[in-house]
């Protein structure tokens, strides 16, 4: 047998490496338990150090041993000279390097990176951006050290600039960086700073301009890729609205003040201030949500004293000042008027505009053109569907309404895993219409039937309907929101799949609730009607409560002043 | 080392071109004594790479193969026993035709500036000059070792050490004399040539950095590592496969090709193939982007949409490409630069090509390609290695004079070297250049039109254009021809000396090399004596040295075209005249399952602590100490390269 090598058989392998690994699992186990006792003697010491590197070179996340050698480390800061510990910080650079190498995504280290270097007296940031560099290099969507990346640039202050130009030669080699882009969404903002006076966080037309071709090149070239639409979608996105007071409603009959806030708040005594002047002169009140719980909410009212309602003036004012979101407002009450409000006139701009900017109708005109152009090639592609609706709604949600309905359908049927959610992101944008609609004519009365509604929303907009029609949709449910309408008397939602009513709750004016043809099943679920003081009328045909036995029983002593109609 | 080789063998190996060299690792590593030959000085057959100076020797060689009829023909036959019949084998390499080459970069030289200036101007009428280049070498190495008698194993290797200083050049100079040298194989006309002398002061008095002389080239020679056969790698092929599964890659180093390039409508562009190159593309529109990328896409698993191209199987590629909504210049660029296919290839082979084009994207970078520093010459060598660690022998410089076979059984039992010393073997792998002129009577040769330049730009030039490895297929100037293939190579690619440029054209031929290739090189470069050296903006590259040869395609050969050869003689052939290596790596595998149908092809290397040792060998290092190495590949002098195989030999 000349030449002929002679190898070790596949049992032989197998028995060979079983040993090996028996014997790997022994030491790895005896230095975790070395470890653990020297921590528990107060043993912190270099050894530690030594032990704790042998299981960490092997098995980096192993969290509890970082903790160790940090305890370890801090120690010997105290102990040893500046020589000593430079040297000793050297080695544990060199260490971590190794581990990250172990394993690049690894917690645990990119910790320890952050935490030794935050307490080196000269850190060598270039260096530390030369390793991320590196490690970036082989695995350009490395999470870990993106944010390992912003912190050193952070620390380093390196000019965005120049982080930017980074994020460019990496998007350069493969867009689908999520990193990347989002790295773009914080410098882009730095580099270039608006004036105070405008939306922060947004960019000047020329900066936004470059961005969205380069964001068009990742989604012509590959529309599935998620990254680049979510970046558009920042670039298209504007600031927070600014924080204001929307409207102010007072009741005489319920001696009530209610307020609607232009984002979800907590008022309570260490949160959001909120400081009512009645007729010039503070007055302490206590301020509750209308459905009663205690969260942030959108809408928040208080009981007012008699003194402040009496008839002896002939009207009164009622300022309501926001410190926090630095607002205010003001009402009148007329004598001898039940009620008196203050709500903005406001602009479909202003109201719901939150996902997409308005300050550039021609760019916004621009994009929806070639997001047309791709859908025609891509018919099928659900970013882009989406993208277009969402490019409508901020262009004219009146005006693009039929077409806007249209690109759902075909997204619904392009998308069917996500057809609740579209489902109701459709019944948001149409409840938006109805109420702009409603802002031009400033009436009281809405209707929103055959409309295929699933969900309920921006409801703090509808403090002062009276009249609400919600039948022939698909709601499952009237929500807790809904406690917001303080001034509604009459409700229809006949012909939906309503399950539970939590909604229909401390309504002060309502007189008339129209129900049939839904999916109350269980007369338990009409417990929230009993806080609704004036309600008479109460239709319940076709749901299958009215089968249950004892409904009618226990209507009569639930609500005893209510007609109710079952059959 | 001892004076003759052993005479008993399982395996004989002529030859040490690609798929030969994969043969003898393949037998090598499966257990056979193997003895690797090669008539030549060098490794890899027409599959080479060389220095400048080493070129120029080759050059010379091939012209000199015409005259040498001088062999003596008989010496063996006495050894012929009664039972035996011998093949002859031929003498001499008749497979590279039709050499020509220009000079264009200034010779800086006195003594013949007049002729040689007289010589580059009309260029187009050179059939019957002296062949300029190998007078003019005045570097005149020892490579083309004097004469193939000389047994390699004694050969002292200090003759080859080539120094370039002026002196020792002129020293040498006054030993040979070139005469006669003629311009082309197929015109027996030829001058003498006046010697030129380097004059070293020229070079350093230069004042432009990007000027390049002649002298320059001469003197970095070294630096150029000149491919015969221009071939690169597709990254999912099947040599890069082999490599990887026989271990042999340790052996080399490579590559990405940086740049697809298309040429249209007299402009050198870019083709964007990858998803980046497309999402970075400045020259595409969005809409472009899109169906570009949606073809490619397509083409990715082009057989589960069959209802995409059903209907057009049998239209040509070209046709099927103008339904797809795609743009002339998309066309273009996925009919000749991702396809690389001609017009008329069906739809299938053309969907067939993408999608092959496309599987080898982004395996080892942004192109499908990997070319070897230091030249494709490397591959067989690497290959020749791994034989050599598993104990073959090797040996260059030796002929085989004849196939001894056995009448009786009709098997060929032994050969007889230029030694007159009969080696005996069961089996026999010859490459087809060997065969005699009778063996291949009833042969058809194809023939393979090559030109080899040298420039002083990229065809595109970019901000690191200095950096880029770039493929270019231009497409037929008219019907009938072929598309020619051009590879330029960088100066980090190691085949080249810096601020240079080295460019392969290859096409399949229909007339001489120069013939099939000029019209293609005058639109992408202009020559060097042309411009004016002031002139800054220049559109087009440089030509500073052009050589033109038509080389002899033996592949797709059928056996049974070869008179009388026994059933254990196996024939290799040369380089074919693809892009990528998969023919012989094909025929390699082929013809090892035919001779050993039970064996591994080239499996795996065992795990070093795998290795069970016999007690009487002495330490774990056994494995290196068995090799009998009698000539090393890479002691001739086409490699000089640091990074040499041996190097890794040893680790």
């Amino acid at each position: 047998m000349h030449g002929r090598l002679k190898v070790k058989t596949s049992e032989e392998q197998a028995e060979a490496k079983r040993l090996e690994r028996e014997q790997k699992l022994k030491l790895y186990q005896s230095a975790t338990q070395t470890v653990f006792q020297k921590r528990q003697a107060g043993e912190l010491d270099e050894s530690v150090l030594e032990l704790t590197s042998q299981i960490l070179g092997a098995n980096p996340d192993f969290a509890t041993l970082w903790n160790c050698r940090r305890e370890v480390l801090q120690r010997l800061e105290a102990q040893k000279s500046p020589e000593e510990l430079a040297a000793l910080v050297k080695t544990e650079l060199g260490f971590l390097e190794s581990c990250l190498r172990v394993n690049p995504k690894s917690y645990g280290t990119w910790h320890h990176r952050c935490w030794l270097l935050g307490r080196l007296p000269e850190p060598n940031w270039a260096r530390e951006l030369e390793l991320c560099a590196r490690f970036l290099e082989v695995d350009e969507r490395n999470f870990h050290c993106w944010d390992y990346r912003r912190f050193v640039a952070a620390q380093a202050a390196v000019p965005p600039a120049e982080e930017l130009a980074f994020t460019d030669s990496l998007i350069t080699r493969n867009f689908s960086n999520y990193s990347s882009w989002h790295y773009r969404s914080c410098l882009l903002p730095q580099l270039h700073p608006q004036p105070d006076s405008g939306p922060q966080g947004r960019l000047p037309e020329d900066v936004l301009l470059k961005e969205l071709e380069l964001v068009q090149n990742a989604f012509f070239t590959d529309p599935n890729d998620q990254s680049a639409w979510f970046y558009h979608r920042w670039l298209l996105g504007r600031a927070d609205p600014q924080d204001a007071l929307r409207c102010l409603h007072v009741s005489r009959d319920e001696a009530c003040l209610t307020v609607s806030f232009s984002r979800p708040v907590l008022v309570g005594p260490r949160t959001e201030t909120l400081l009512l002047m009645v007729d010039e002169s503070p007055l302490a009140v206590e301020w509750r949500t209308p459905d009663g719980r205690n969260w942030p909410g959108h809408v928040w009212l208080c009981d007012l004293p008699a003194t402040s309602l009496n008839d002896q003036l002939p009207h009164h004012t009622f300022r309501v000042i926001w410190t926090a979101g630095d607002a205010q407002k003001e009402c009148v009450l007329l004598k001898g008027h039940q009620e008196g409000w203050c709500r903005d006139s406001a602009t479909d701009e202003q109201l719901f505009r939150c996902e997409l900017s308005v300050e550039k109708s021609t760019v916004l005109q621009s994009e929806l053109e070639s997001c047309k152009e791709l859908q025609e090639l891509e018919p099928e592609n659900k970013w882009c569907l989406l993208t277009i609706i969402l490019l409508m709604r901020a262009l004219d949600p009146l005006l693009y309404e039929k077409e806007t309905l249209q690109y759902f359908q075909t997204l619904k049927a392009v998308d069917p895993m996500r057809a609740a959610y579209l489902d109701d992101l459709r019944s948001k944008f149409l409840l938006e219409n109805s109420l702009l609609k409603m802002e031009y004519a400033e009436v009281r009365v809405l209707h929103l039937g055959h409309k295929d509604l699933t969900v309920l929303c921006h409801l703090e907009q509808l403090l002062l309907v009276t009249h609400l029609d919600l039948s022939h949709n698909r709601l499952r449910a009237l929500p807790p929101a809904l406690a917001a309408l303080r001034c509604l008397e009459v409700l229809q939602a006949n012909d939906n799949a309503i399950e539970s009513l939590d909604g229909v709750t401390n309504l002060p004016r309502l007189q008339e609730l129209s129900l049939c043809n839904n999916r109350l099943q269980q007369p338990m679920v009409l417990q929230p009607l009993a806080s609704c003081p004036r309600l008479v009328l109460l239709n319940l045909q076709g749901n299958p409560l009215c089968q249950a036995v004892g409904t009618s029983e226990y209507l009569t002593e639930l609500l005893p002043l209510v007609n109710s109609i079952l059959v | 080392m001892a004076d003759s080789l052993p005479t008993e063998f399982d395996v004989v190996i002529i030859g040490t071109g690609l798929p030969e060299s994969i043969l003898a690792a393949a037998c090598s590593r499966s257990g056979q004594r193997v003895l690797h030959l090669d008539s030549r000085s060098y490794y890899g057959g027409n599959w080479a790479s060389f220095s400048f100076s080493g070129l120029l020797s080759w050059l010379k060689e091939h012209q000199q193969n015409g005259d040498s009829a001088e062999e003596s023909t008989a010496s063996w036959q006495g050894l012929v026993h009664e039972t035996e019949e011998a093949i002859a084998l031929r003498k001499k390499d008749e497979t590279i035709e039709h050499i020509e080459v220009f000079c264009y970069a200034s010779q800086d030289m006195d003594d013949n500036i007049e002729e040689i200036s007289a010589l580059q101007k009309n260029p187009s009428s050179v059939t019957s000059k002296p062949l300029d280049s190998v007078c003019l070498s005045e570097e005149t190495n020892s490579l083309h070792v004097t004469s193939s008698e000389t047994p390699a194993k004694d050969t002292p290797k200090s003759d080859e050490e080539i120094s370039l200083e002026v002196t020792d050049v002129e020293d040498i100079l006054a030993e040979e004399k070139y005469c006669g040298d003629k311009t082309c194989i197929n015109t027996a006309s030829g001058g003498d040539k006046d010697e030129n002398k380097p004059i070293e002061e020229d070079n350093t008095d230069q004042p432009k950095r990007n000027r390049i002389t002649y002298s320059q080239i001469v003197k970095e020679g070294r630096r150029f590592n000149i491919d015969l056969v221009s071939k690169l790698l597709y990254s999912q092929g099947l040599l890069i496969d082999l490599l990887i599964k026989s271990n042999v890659s340790r052996y080399a180093e490579f590559k990405n090709v940086t740049r697809i390039l298309a040429f249209r409508e007299g402009k050198v562009e870019q083709v964007p193939c990858s998803r980046a190159d497309v999402f970075n593309s400045k020259e595409l529109t969005m809409v472009e982007k899109r169906i570009l990328m949606k073809f490619l896409t397509f083409c990715l698993d082009y057989e589960q949409h069959p209802d995409q191209y059903q209907a057009f199987v049998h239209c040509s590629f070209s046709d099927y490409l103008k339904t797809k909504k795609l743009t002339p210049n998309l066309q273009h660029f996925v009919l000749h630069s991702i396809a690389m296919t001609e017009s008329s290839c069906t739809t299938i082979d053309g969907l067939k090509a993408t999608k092959n084009f496309l599987r080898c994207l982004g395996r080892f970078g942004n192109t499908p390609f990997l070319f070897p520093l230091y030249g494709q010459g490397e591959i067989p060598q690497c290959f020749c290695r791994m034989c050599a660690v598993f104990g073959g022998i090797y040996c260059l410089r030796h002929k085989v004079q004849c196939l001894i076979v056995d009448k009786e059984s009709g098997r060929c039992k032994a050969i007889i070297d230029h030694l007159d010393q009969r080696i005996n073997a069961k089996y026999f792998i010859v490459e087809d250049s060997y065969l005699s002129e009778e063996t291949c009577s009833n042969v058809q040769y194809k023939q393979i039109s090559r030109a080899v330049l040298i420039t002083d730009q990229s065809i595109l030039k970019k901000a690191d254009s200095d950096q880029q490895i770039s493929i270019l297929i231009v497409p037929p100037m008219e019907s009938g021809t072929c598309a020619v293939r051009v590879t330029e190579l960088c100066s980090s690619t190691m085949t080249c000396m810096k601020d240079t440029y080295l460019v392969h054209l290859t096409c399949s031929s229909s007339k001489t090399a120069r013939e099939d290739l000029e019209s293609v090189v005058k639109k992408l470069f202009t020559p060097y004596t042309e411009t004016e050296i002031d002139k800054e903006e220049l559109t087009k590259p440089r030509l500073l040295w052009a050589l033109y040869f038509n080389m002899r395609d033996s592949s797709g050969i059928s056996r049974s075209s070869y008179n009388g050869l026994p059933s254990n003689v196996y024939v290799c052939s040369g380089p074919d005249c693809g892009l990528g290596n998969e023919h012989a790596v094909k025929q390699a595998e082929t013809l090892f399952q035919e001779i050993f149908p039970n064996e591994d092809f080239c499996p795996p290397p065992p795990n070093p602590e795998d290795i069970i040792f016999d007690g009487d060998d002495k330490q774990p290092e056994a494995l290196g100490t068995n090799n009998k190495i009698m000539a090393k590949p890479d002691s001739s002098e086409e490699n000089k390269n640091p990074e040499s195989p041996e190097n890794h030999l040893q680790d």
